[in-house]
């Protein structure tokens, strides 16, 4: 396999609806922004792109991969199409990193969009809970946020999380979107206005889940004599990981931790794993991007972090299943103030506040979550990040991390039956 | 011009086979609660699988206890729109004794979710008139 450079990025604007645009043009809004961004990329150089998107219901128009690279002029070159859940864009990201790494293209777009405005919110979550058994699982609760709260449930009774510290996540994430154009939702909140907002499924509120958007976003990649040919800031794509689960939530095992570089296996006695408060995928995944990487202890090696947090529990879960803290510690772990960011003012007293940032974009609780652009909209927001480039695409840079050398993208699918986890870098 | 809008209709009649998940069904409909084993490896499943999934073997149709215990669970009061009108419900992940994993089902009785609580004991019930669904089954508090 030979070095993988993320070369440019652009993302539409993530709206509850975009009825000006079908799904085409959303998708080429962002491919435009990528391309004006590395002006010596030609559309020529181009030699293939990956499709990314979720669910045929939503947009009632089977093989739309396909009219958006013909929108793109992108025929008669190599295209396919990657589906798997909230993750899909995770996974087309790394479908473009294969199509480089194995040297079978230059240059490749990895675009994705998802358009959920065409039905009602509740056809919409019947949509998404498609998405799980069809057998077993969605004729009795047909509700993900309901699965989602199940799982939290038993990780407050396993390890005393709380509610508050839930509503910390939801806190921090809207806070940050303040500063990022792109966020469907830029709130102030307080943990009192999340916890007091519409109760979804108990514990879960309105305020602790992602919304339905339409978006689109792409990610340009390629390979290292073309990136520094086109731009003197490429960010390389240093790790790749992906895990998978069993889709039905009730049949996760009760085994034992797969242990990251910086645990030991006295740190987990007593702990049944994955069980329903874990996430052997993300851990899975995790694991093999830091090999790859050559990362043993992630909270120190580690910058700054956009993972897929459709639930505040969920980005709880996923600190631990990323070995940020300990199994169980995940609350304590946003309590205490490490995933903030430093230079925000969150209205909370915040003792380890910068330690590692995550979510510095808004996450998918307030930018929202159409869901074939999340994965690589997370991807834009890390490259702009590591660029520093944060104050020329959001004309704003509070966002700016000064430190953002090495970030971690995560992509989540079901109950965490699909993810991803890539490490991108500084290039240069 | 600002854009067009139009309503498209969309409605299908799946016909949906439970394949060879079909005698879990057919045993709801006689009150029965059945799992899987592997006879090689003695795995149990409460959500039935007719593959072991450790060793690749044929597992065998075996039945479940009709008590058990609240592994986790909530209560949704919202859904997707087949079950709106349904709401709140109670969700729960039952654990068995002896058997390796869950089942997904309705918890009925508590009012709020405050009164379910993780381990607490709940009894299997079936619906009287069978829709050969999952929910033809339903816990309530077995004290
Ligand atoms: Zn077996």
């Amino acid at each position: 396999m030979r070095p993988v450079y993320m070369v440019s990025g652009g993302v539409s604007k993530f709206a509850k609806a975009r009825p000006d645009a079908t799904f085409q043009k959303m998708v080429k809004e962002s491919f435009d922004y990528a391309m004006n961004d590395v002006p010596k990329l030609k559309h020529s150089m181009i030699d293939g792109s990956v499709a990314s998107y979720f669910s045929d219901h939503f947009t009632r128009q089977l093989m739309a991969g396909i009219m958006a690279v013909d929108y793109l002029g992108l025929c008669p070159k190599p295209n396919k199409r990657i589906e798997g859940g909230g993750a899909t864009g995770g996974l087309c990201f790394q479908a473009a990193w294969e199509s480089v790494a194995s040297g079978r293209m230059k240059v490749c777009a990895a675009f994705g969009f998802e358009v959920m405005s065409h039905v009602p919110t509740w056809k919409g979550n019947e949509f998404i809970a498609l998405a799980s058994d069809v057998n077993f699982d969605y004729p009795v609760g047909g509700f993900y946020s309901g699965y989602y709260a199940m799982m939290v449930n038993r990780h407050m009774h396993e390890f005393g999380t709380t509610v508050e510290q839930l509503a910390m996540v939801s806190v921090k994430n809207h806070m940050n979107a303040y500063g990022n154009p792109y966020a469907q939702k830029r709130r102030k909140l307080t943990i009192a206005d999340v916890r007091n907002s519409t109760m979804v499924a108990y514990p879960l509120t309105l305020l602790d889940i992602c919304v339905m958007s339409d978006g689109a976003a792409t990610c340009l990649l390629a390979d290292e004599e073309t990136a520094f040919k086109l731009t003197d800031h490429p960010v390389k794509i240093t790790g790749v990981g992906t895990g998978t689960d069993m889709m039905r939530l009730s049949d996760r095992p009760h085994g034992e931790v797969m242990l990251a570089p910086n645990e030991k296996k006295s740190d987990y006695k007593n702990l049944k794993y994955p069980g329903v408060h874990s996430f052997r995928a993300g851990r899975a995944a995790g694991l093999q991007a830091y090999k790859m990487a050559g990362v043993t202890d992630p909270l120190k090696q580690i910058d700054f972090v956009e993972l897929h947090d459709a639930y505040t529990s969920s980005e709880i879960q996923t600190y631990e299943d990323l070995a940020l803290c300990k199994y169980g510690d995940g609350g304590k772990f946003v309590e205490a103030g490490y995933p903030f960011m430093p230079q925000i003012d969150y209205g909370m007293k915040l003792p380890k506040k910068g330690t590692i940032p995550v979510n510095p974009s808004g996450g998918l609780i307030a930018c929202g979550h159409p869901v074939g652009a999340t994965g690589l909209m997370q991807a834009v927001f890390a490259f702009w990040q590591i660029q520093g480039s944060i104050k020329k695409h959001y004309g704003d840079g509070e966002l700016q991390l000064k430190k953002a050398n090495r970030g971690l993208i995560h992509s989540h699918a079901g109950t965490g039956t699909y993810v991803t986890v890539s490490i991108m870098e500084r290039g240069w | 011009m600002s854009p067009i809008v139009i309503k498209q209709p969309y409605h299908i009649e799946y016909l949906h086979s439970y394949g060879q998940d079909s005698p879990f069904f057919a045993g709801l409909s006689n009150k029965k609660l059945l799992g899987t084993k592997c006879p090689k490896c003695d795995y149990t499943w409460a959500t039935p699988r007719l593959a072991c999934t450790q060793c690749g073997g044929e597992t065998d149709w075996v039945e479940l206890p009709q008590t058990g215990r609240v592994h986790t669970f909530t209560t949704c009061y919202f859904g997707g729109e087949e079950f709106l009108k349904e709401t709140p419900f109670h969700l729960v992940l039952v654990e068995f004794d002896g058997v390796d994993t869950l089942l997904l089902s309705r918890l009925l009785g508590p009012e709020q979710p405050e009164d379910i609580k993780i381990g607490m004991k709940i009894k299997a019930k079936f619906r009287r008139n069978s829709q050969l669904k999952p929910t033809d089954v339903y816990f309530v508090p077995a004290e």
